[in-house]
């Protein structure tokens, strides 16, 4: 299983580092931008968001948007590809249990996240100086975050038929909910029925949960911080088991 | 002689209504070299599909090496090599990679992996594109290179799935050299063809569907057997003239010197040549107009029929 395990991980690592400047680049470029424009030149008008400077308070949503997309884009595009072209069908005649594909798949995608995330932090601290408050709270919440998200593109893999397919979950769901997720500002200042509605929006809990690792401060409680995404990580896992062993759009 | 492989009321109905197999009853012996025929449709890449673990059965089960398919899905895959028919790579990924890999999904170390890989890509002429990327082989490397994967993890049983489809000639007479060696050396092979000679050459059992079926299935030996009749060409050394008639023969003057005979099975060539020579025609070549086994073929998946 193991060997099998290392297989499936090597090749997705090789895969995404292999087309690096589609893959690496794009977010480093992305985020710089974010940057310069929200924090550097709009920041100054907005001042501070729970007593932080703003151009500080946005780098912990700005790094796991990142993180956030990237896992789920390796998942979703790699596992898609392997039925695309049908290699796929490697795996199946293979003895590897459903399971030990499920890992494989997403820890490529929370190595890309991380890669990512690592590249994108360094980018950002020529425009901030980075603090970390805590490196348990930081990692904890890099990690569920970046496993359910990897999780949930391989479930939209599964399902998706054409390339619009994998496309369409990042533009009209994980963007906005990641924007509405409190990545630019703090639930606090919203009215009452916005907030309300937050709480129902598993990235918020993840976003508040980061940015409490980096700046020490959240909107929430930490132990909501990592319970709902936890929760949603084996709601997701148990769902992708199933259509593995269903063989939804993977056997006929 | 134990069974590799034994089928029993195998069926599958695919979600559209169509029934790709109707209770398909198949034995492989060990060791055996298999041919399982069938015209397009007729429910091959189905039963295949099914044995490997791609496709689920409606009914019916598998027994590899006498375990249950089912039961020991694991230990029945690590048992099985599949070349598929369509090509099912990474285009991206380097063909050396491509076998090292497969290699890992059945537990085999990267070490080890690389050694195999060598040897095989070595003995079926890729060693020089090893690092290249299955997008820039030609079609016959790459059937090449995906028996190479089937072969990775040292299977008992290896599944043909039309290897020599589009491959020239001359790689396909080597393939089969390859393949003989092979079964030579123990590996029990099941081959799925459109080249009739293929199987004719090679194989010892065969297996025909029709129409998802088993339409029959026997030696090789014994079906040929049953061809009633064989169609021979005789290039002849004397000039032909149009009314030459052989008793139980149908003769047909293709030209001045060709002369086209179709004889029953009761009917040996040398009677043929006997009678020839007594009408004082010399035959100088002679060559068979139609494989046997296709005219079986064809007799047993008519429609007709």
């Amino acid at each position: 299983m193991w060997i099998a395990y290392q297989t499936i991980v090597v090749k997705e690592i090789l895969r995404f580092a292999r087309i690096w400047v589609q893959t690496i680049v794009p977010p480093v470029v992305t985020t710089s931008l974010y940057l310069l424009i929200f924090g550097g030149l709009m920041g100054e008008r907005i001042g501070h968001m729970q007593g932080i400077d703003y151009l500080h308070f946005i780098v912990p949503g700005i790094i796991l948007m990142t993180v956030i997309m990237q896992s789920y884009a390796n998942t979703v595009s790699s596992f898609f590809l392997t039925k695309y072209n049908h290699s796929f069908e490697e795996l199946l005649v293979s003895p590897v249990p459903n399971w030990v594909i499920l890992l494989g798949f997403v820890s490529g995608g929370v190595t890309r996240g991380l890669c990512v995330g690592i590249a994108v932090t360094f980018a950002i601290s020529f425009f901030v100086e980075l603090g970390v408050y805590s490196y348990g709270i930081l990692a904890v919440s890099f990690l569920l975050t970046s496993v359910m998200f990897a999780l949930a593109g391989f479930i939209n893999a599964i399902f998706a038929k054409s390339f619009d397919d994998i496309s369409i979950v990042p533009t009209f769901v994980l963007l906005p909910l990641t924007y509405l997720g409190g990545m630019f500002y703090s639930i606090d200042i919203l009215p009452s029925f916005w907030r309300s509605l937050s709480a129902f929006n598993p990235i918020f809990y993840m976003m508040d949960g980061f940015r409490l690792g980096m700046l020490g401060v959240g909107s929430t409680e930490l132990y909501l911080a990592f319970l709902v995404p936890l929760a949603m990580i084996a709601l997701l896992a148990a769902v992708a088991l199933y259509l593995l062993k269903k063989g939804v759009n993977t056997k006929t | 002689m134990a069974l590799a492989l034994s089928t029993s009321a195998l069926s599958k109905t695919y979600s559209n209504g169509f029934e790709a197999l109707k209770a398909v009853d198949l034995k492989v012996e060990k060791g055996d070299f298999f041919a399982l025929l069938g015209s397009n449709g007729a429910g091959k890449t189905t039963a295949i599909g099914i044995i490997c673990g791609l496709i689920k059965s409606s009914a019916g089960s598998v027994e590899i090496d006498g375990l249950d398919q089912q039961k020991h899905i694991n230990d029945v895959k690590r048992k099985i090599g599949l070349m598929p028919q369509e090509f099912n790579f990474n285009p991206h990924e380097p063909n050396i990679e491509i076998l090292i890999n497969q290699a890992g999904y059945f537990g085999i170390n990267r070490k080890e992996a690389r050694v195999r890989a060598e040897d095989l890509l070595k003995k079926i002429n890729l060693w020089d594109r090893r690092l290249e990327v299955p997008q820039s082989l030609s079609g016959g490397m790459k059937r090449r290179l995906m028996l190479a994967r089937a072969l990775m993890h040292s299977p008992e049983i290896l599944i043909l799935d039309e290897p020599t489809a589009g491959v020239d000639v001359e790689i396909r007479r080597s393939m089969w050299r390859f393949l003989k060696q092979l079964n030579e050396e123990g590996l029990t092979i099941i081959l799925t063809t459109h080249y009739l000679e293929e199987a004719e050459s090679m194989c010892r059992n065969i297996a025909i569907l029709n129409e998802g079926r088993i339409v029959v299935q026997s030696s090789m030996k014994d079906l040929l057997k049953k061809a009633k009749h064989q169609i021979l060409i005789l290039e002849c050394v004397e000039s032909l003239s149009e009314n030459i008639k052989i008793r139980r023969c149908e003769c047909e003057v293709l030209d001045e010197h060709t002369l086209q005979i179709t004889l029953p099975e009761s009917m040996s060539i040398s009677d043929v040549i006997t009678k020839l020579l007594l009408k004082n025609i010399t035959v100088a070549h002679i060559r068979s107009a139609q494989n046997r086994l296709e005219n079986l073929f064809l007799s047993l998946t008519s429609k007709e029929s």
